[in-house]
C-alpha cells in the first residue's frame, strides 16, 4: 500500500475562498469561505436547498463553480491546467444514496478505480479492498452484489471504497438520510472510527448528536451562505444567529 | 359470486367465437389445394439440406453481422448524440433521421448499386458486402435512440461515483454506465435483431449467388425451379424456428441479469 503523502504542515486540506455557484437564474451559493485543516473534521448543518451539497460537489468539481477559488492540498483545482482526475482520486466521497455499481461485486467496486487510477495490480488491489472492509466490518460481503445488502451495508461498502482509493480527506453528502433509523448507527459508528484516526473529513448531516461528539467545527449555512460557524457544542447550545437559532429549534 | 358468474360466462363466449373462427377455416379452406400447393414430400426433401446448410445459415450469419455492425454504430451515434459538442450531436440526429427515414431496402439498392457508380467504391464481399453494410447502416440508427434512451437511464450518480473516485470520462463511461445501460436497453435490442433476421430477406435486391442466398431469396428460387409453392412454408417455418427460440434465451438471460441487480 502507498502512504498517502503527508499533509504539509500550514497548508489547508481544503481552502474556500470566495465560492460563488449559479444554475442559471438561480444562485445557490453566494460568497463562500472556508478552511479545513488536516485531520480536522468539519460538519455542515443547513435547511435544505441552503447550497450544502453545491459546496461539498465544488470541492471536488462535480459542480464547476461560477466563480471564486478552491485549493486542494495547496493546488488550485480550478487551473484548467491540472490533471483532475489525479486530484479527485486523493478526495473520497461518500453519497446520500450509496452509489455502488449495481452491475459489480463487493469486490469489483472497491477495486475497479484502484486498477484503473491508481494502475495498482488485481492482488494489490484485492487485499487494500479486504483490509478496507474488514474496517467497516463487511468483510463477509466480499462477493455479494449490491442488491444484496441492507441500505447500511451498502453505505459502508461505499465507504470502503472511498477508502481504498487512499484518500487524503473525504467528503460525505448526507451518508445516513436514505437509512432506516436503526441502520444510521453502524454508519456512524464507521465514519467515528475514521474521524479518529485522524482523517480529514468534511461532513453534511443532520445528526447533530455526530456532529456534537465528533466534529472539530460545525457550519450553518442558510440561503447559498455561512451564517454561523465555531465549535459544534457551542453553536448547537448557544447559536448567536437568529436564523441559526430557528433552525435548530426544529431539528433538535 | 355474481361476478365470477358473468367473467366465466364472457370467457366461454370468448372460447365459442375461438372455437368458430377454427371451424369455418378448417371448412372452408380448400384443403387439396393447399396441400398439393404448399405440402409436396418430395419437393421439401429436395430443398431441405441446402435450405438448411445454405439459407438458414446464412441468415443467421447476416443477421449476426449486421447486429454486430449495427450495434457498435449504435453506440457511437449514441455517444455523439449525448455529446456536448454541437455538431456532433447535429451529425447524429442528421444521420438517424435519415436511415430510418428511408426505406431498408432502398437502402441496400443505393449500396449495391448506386455507391460504385457514382464514387467508384466497392465494397468488399460484392453485392451482399455492400447489402450488410447497408443493414449495419439501417440497424445502427434503429439501435442509437434505444441505447441513447438506455445511457440515459442510468442514474447519474453513476457516473458521479466514478468521477469522485479520478475515472476518466471514457473509462466511466465503458466500465460502469454503457454495462449498466445494455441491460435497459436488451428488450428493445432484442425486439431489433428479430426485425434484422426479417430484413436479412431484403437483401434479395442487391442480388445473390448460390452461396450467398439466404432463407427468402431460396425459397423464392425454389419455388419457381420446382414449379411448387411448398419452400415458402418450410421458410416460414424455418423463420419461426429461428425467432421463438431466441426471444426466450432472450427472456431467461434478461430474468438471470434481473436477479443480479
Ligand atoms: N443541477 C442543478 N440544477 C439546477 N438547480 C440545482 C441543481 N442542483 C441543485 N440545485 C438547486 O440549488 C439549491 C441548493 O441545492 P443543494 O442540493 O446544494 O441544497 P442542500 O442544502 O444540499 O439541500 P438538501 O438538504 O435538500 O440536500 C436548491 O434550490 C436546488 O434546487
Ligand atoms: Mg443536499
Amino acid at each position: 500500500m502507498t502512504a498517502a503523502p503527508a499533509p504539509v504542515a500550514g497548508i489547508p486540506a481544503i481552502e474556500v475562498v470566495a465560492l460563488h455557484k449559479s444554475f442559471g437564474e438561480l444562485e445557490v451559493l453566494k460568497g463562500v469561505d472556508l478552511t479545513v485543516d488536516p485531520g480536522q473534521v468539519v460538519c455542515v448543518i443547513g435547511p435544505s436547498g441552503s447550497g450544502k451539497s453545491t459546496l461539498l460537489r465544488c470541492v471536488n468539481r462535480l459542480e464547476e463553480p461560477t466563480s471564486g477559488g478552491i485549493r486542494v492540498e495547496g493546488i488550485d483545482i480550478l487551473d484548467p491546467e491540472i490533471d483532475l482526475d489525479r486530484i479527485r482520486a486523493r478526495i473520497g466521497m461518500v453519497f446520500q444514496q450509496f452509489n455502488l455499481f449495481p452491475h459489480l461485486s463487493v469486490l469489483r467496486n472497491l477495486t475497479i478505480a484502484q486498477r484503473r487510477v491508481l494502475g495498482r495490480s488485481r492482488a494489490e488491489a484485492a487485499e487494500v479492498a479486504r483490509h478496507n472492509l474488514e474496517r467497516v466490518g463487511l468483510m463477509d460481503k466480499v462477493d455479494a452484489y449490491p442488491a444484496h445488502l441492507s441500505g447500511g451495508q451498502q453505505q459502508r461498502v461505499a465507504i470502503a471504497r472511498a477508502l481504498s482509493m487512499d484518500p487524503d480527506m473525504m467528503l460525505f453528502d448526507e451518508p445516513t438520510s436514505a437509512l432506516d433509523p436503526e441502520l444510521v448507527g453502524d454508519v456512524l459508528d464507521v465514519m467515528r472510527d475514521l474521524a479518529r484516526s485522524g482523517m480529514t473529513m468534511m461532513v453534511v448531516t443532520h445528526e447533530m448528536g455526530f456532529a456534537r461528539e465528533v466534529g472539530d467545527e460545525l457550519i450553518f449555512m442558510d440561503g447559498g451562505a455561512i451564517v454561523e460557524s465555531g465549535r459544534p457544542r457551542e453553536v448547537l447550545s448557544d447559536p448567536q444567529h437568529a436564523r441559526t437559532q430557528a433552525f435548530l429549534s426544529k431539528v433538535l | 359470486m355474481r361476478r365470477t358468474t358473468q367473467r366465466r360466462i364472457r370467457q366461454g363466449v370468448l372460447y365459442l367465437v375461438f372455437a368458430a373462427a377454427v371451424v369455418v377455416v378448417a371448412v372452408s379452406a380448400d384443403w387439396e389445394r393447399l396441400k398439393t400447393n404448399f405440402l409436396q414430400v418430395d419437393v421439401a426433401r429436395d430443398q431441405l439440406p441446402e435450405m438448411i446448410t445454405i439459407a438458414a445459415k446464412n441468415t443467421v450469419l447476416f443477421t449476426i453481422i449486421a447486429f454486430s455492425g449495427g450495434l457498435v454504430l449504435g453506440v457511437l451515434l449514441a455517444l455523439m448524440k449525448l455529446s456536448t459538442v454541437l455538431p456532433y450531436r447535429w451529425l447524429a440526429v442528421a444521420y438517424i433521421e435519415l436511415f430510418r427515414g428511408l426505406p431498408a431496402l432502398l437502402t441496400i439498392f443505393a449500396m449495391a448499386y448506386v455507391l460504385p457508380i457514382a464514387f467508384q467504391v466497392h465494397v468488399p464481399g460484392g453485392t451482399v458486402g455492400a447489402g450488410l453494410l447497408a443493414l449495419i447502416l439501417v440497424a445502427g440508427a434503429y439501435m442509437a435512440e434505444s441505447i441513447r434512451a438506455g445511457i440515459q437511464g442510468v442514474p447519474k450518480g453513476q457516473a458521479e461515483a466514478a468521477r469522485s473516485l479520478g475515472m476518466p470520462a471514457g473509462r466511466t463511461m465503458v466500465s460502469i454506465v454503457l454495462p449498466q445501460a445494455f441491460r435497459i436497453v436488451i428488450p428493445p435490442l432484442t425486439n431489433e435483431f428479430v426485425l434484422l433476421i426479417k430484413d436479412t430477406s431484403l437483401l434479395f435486391i442487391a442480388g445473390s449467388t448460390l452461396d450467398t442466398k439466404e432463407i427468402t431469396t431460396f425459397a423464392r428460387d425454389g419455388v419457381i425451379n420446382s414449379n411448387n409453392s411448398t419452400p415458402l412454408l418450410m421458410a416460414a417455418m424455418l423463420y419461426l424456428l429461428i425467432t421463438i427460440p431466441l426471444t426466450r434465451l432472450v427472456a431467461v438471460l434478461e430474468r438471470r441479469l434481473g436477479r443480479s441487480r
